[in-house]
C-alpha cells in the first residue's frame, strides 16, 4: 500500500495502460476482419489458433483493467486473491462442466439432424 | 484515505482503527459485489458457451450478422463494435483519470473527468441500441423451413442477396389480423413482405441463386452452399419468410444466439445505463462540492469500480459474441 503515493499523479501510468489496451484490441480487431487462413484453418489444441490468441489477449485485457485501472495492484495480497482467487476458481469449475456438457449433447444430437430433403 | 480516517473513525467498521485488509468498508464491499456480479456474468456467458458447444454445427458466424456501420451500406464486419470497444476503454481512462484527479484533491479535474467518463458511457449505449436496432431490423431476409431451419439464399460468388433484391410481390389477399378487423380480443404480427411461394417462384426464376443451409463446412469454417437441385428441394419445405430476429425467430440462424445476444448484452447495457446513473450523481456530488468538505474522494474511487468492472464484462462479451 502506497499510500504516500496516492497524493502524487500516475497520469503517466495510466496513458500507458491505455495504449496498451488500445494495441491489444486493434491487434483483435484486424485479424478479427481479416482472419489468416493458416491461423483460423488450422486446430491446435482442439480449436483454432486465432481462437487461443482471442481468449489470450482478453485474459491479458482483463489483467490490465483489473490490475492498473482497478488499482487490484494496490490491494492486500490476500485481499485481492479472496476476489481472484475465488472467482477464477468457480469459472474454471463452471466452464469445464458446461462446456464438456454441450460438446457431449452435441456429439449424441447432430448425427439426428436432417440435412437432405 | 489517511485524511478521513480521524473524521470517520467511528463510521469504518466500528472497530477502532483496524481495517480488515487496509480497505474500507465501502471498498471491500463494492469489490465483493463485483465478484458477485461477474460470477452473473460468467453464468451467462459459460451458458451461450454451453449452447454453442451443443450445436456447434450450425451456430451462426458472427461477421455474418454484425457487419453494419451507420450511415454507410456495405459489408464491414467487427468495425462499428471495435469502435464501442474503444469507446468504453476511453471512458474507463477518463474515469480512472477522475480518481487520480480525486486523490490530489482537484475538484475541477475530477468534476471533468467524471463528465467525460458519462458522455463516453452515453456514446457507447446509444451505439448498444443503434446495434440492437439493426440487429432486430436485419439485413437480408431468410426463409424458415417446417423444421425450424433457416435458410439464406446466396448469388453465385457465394454473398448473400436480399430478399427484395429477387422477390416479386403479388396481390395480397391475406390481410393482417388486428384487433378492429377480425375478431376484437386477437390480433397477430404484421405480415411478411413475402410469402413463401412468392419466394420460391422467384427463385426458380433465378439461376444464379442458391440456398445457403446452417450447416458450417468446418474445413473452410463457412456456412454450407448448395446446389440447385438440392436448393429447391429445401425451399419447398418452406414455412415462413423471416426478416430480422426477435426472441422466437432469427434470420441469421439459430433463435438462441439471439436471445443470447439479447439477453447478455441487454444485461450489459443496463449496467452501462446504471453506471451512468451512478456517475452522474457522484458528478454533482463533486460539483457541490461533497467530497472535498468530506476530504476524501473514496466514492468517485468506488463508483470508478463498477465502471471499469462494466469496462471488463464488454471485454469478454467482445471476444465471445465478435471474435471467436
Amino acid at each position: 500500500m502506497a499510500h504516500e503515493a496516492e497524493h502524487t499523479s500516475h497520469t503517466a501510468l495510466i496513458w500507458k495502460v491505455f495504449i496498451f489496451l488500445s494495441i491489444i484490441t486493434l491487434v483483435e480487431v484486424v485479424l478479427g476482419i481479416y482472419k489468416p487462413a493458416s491461423l483460423h484453418l488450422s486446430s491446435f489444441l482442439g480449436t483454432s489458433p486465432l481462437n487461443w490468441i482471442f481468449l489470450i489477449l482478453t485474459l491479458v485485457k482483463a489483467y490490465g483493467i483489473t490490475w492498473y485501472f482497478m488499482h487490484m495492484i494496490d490491494e492486500k495480497k490476500w485481499f485481492r486473491r479472496s476476489i481472484v482467487w475465488t472467482s477464477i476458481f468457480l469459472l474454471c469449475y463452471l466452464t469445464a462442466l458446461l462446456l464438456i456438457e454441450g460438446s457431449y449433447i452435441d456429439g449424441i444430437m447432430s448425427p439426428y439432424t436432417k440435412w437432405d430433403y | 484515505m489517511e485524511a478521513t480516517a480521524a473524521a470517520a473513525k467511528e463510521l469504518t467498521w466500528g472497530g477502532g482503527k483496524a481495517k480488515p485488509f487496509s480497505a474500507s468498508y465501502g471498498k471491500m464491499m463494492i469489490w465483493f459485489f463485483i465478484m458477485s456480479d461477474a460470477l452473473t456474468f460468467s453464468g451467462f456467458i459459460i451458458a451461450y458457451g454451453a449452447m454453442r458447444f451443443k450445436f456447434l454445427e450450425t451456430w451462426p458466424i458472427a461477421d455474418e450478422v454484425f457487419t453494419h456501420i451507420p450511415f454507410v451500406h456495405g459489408n464491414f464486419p467487427m468495425l462499428y463494435v471495435a469502435f464501442m470497444t474503444f469507446v468504453l476503454i476511453f471512458s474507463s481512462v477518463t474515469m480512472v483519470l477522475a480518481v487520480d484527479a480525486g486523490h490530489q484533491m482537484k475538484k475541477t479535474k475530477v468534476a471533468w473527468y467524471m463528465f467525460a467518463t458519462i458522455i463516453g458511457g452515453a456514446i457507447f449505449v446509444g451505439s448498444q441500441a443503434w446495434e440492437w436496432k439493426t440487429f432486430i431490423n436485419g439485413s437480408y431476409g431468410a426463409v424458415q423451413m417446417y423444421d425450424g431451419k433457416i435458410i439464406q439464399f446466396v448469388d453465385a460468388s457465394g454473398h448473400q442477396v436480399t430478399l427484395d433484391s429477387f422477390v416479386v410481390t403479388h396481390h395480397k389477399d391475406r390481410e393482417q389480423h388486428l384487433a378492429n378487423n377480425g375478431l376484437w380480443y386477437a390480433e397477430e404480427a404484421s405480415l411478411p413482405i413475402f410469402t413463401v411461394a412468392e419466394v420460391s417462384e422467384a427463385f426458380k426464376r433465378h439461376p444464379e441463386l442458391s440456398v445457403r443451409t446452417e450447416k458450417i463446412n468446418f474445413d473452410m469454417k463457412s456456412k454450407e452452399i448448395l446446389s440447385r437441385d438440392a436448393s429447391l428441394k429445401y425451399l419447398a419445405e418452406g414455412k415462413a419468410v423471416i426478416t430480422g430476429a426477435d426472441l422466437k425467430v432469427n434470420e441469421y440462424g439459430k433463435n438462441l444466439f439471439a436471445n443470447f445476444f439479447f439477453f447478455i448484452t441487454g444485461f450489459h447495457g443496463f449496467h452501462v445505463f446504471s453506471g451512468i446513473v451512478f456517475n452522474i450523481i457522484i458528478f454533482f456530488n463533486v460539483i457541490l462540492g461533497n467530497y472535498e468538505r468530506r476530504g476524501s474522494y473514496e466514492m468517485v474511487e468506488k463508483v470508478g469500480l463498477y465502471w471499469h468492472f462494466v469496462d471488463l464484462v464488454w471485454v469478454f462479451v467482445f471476444t465471445f459474441f465478435y471474435l471467436v
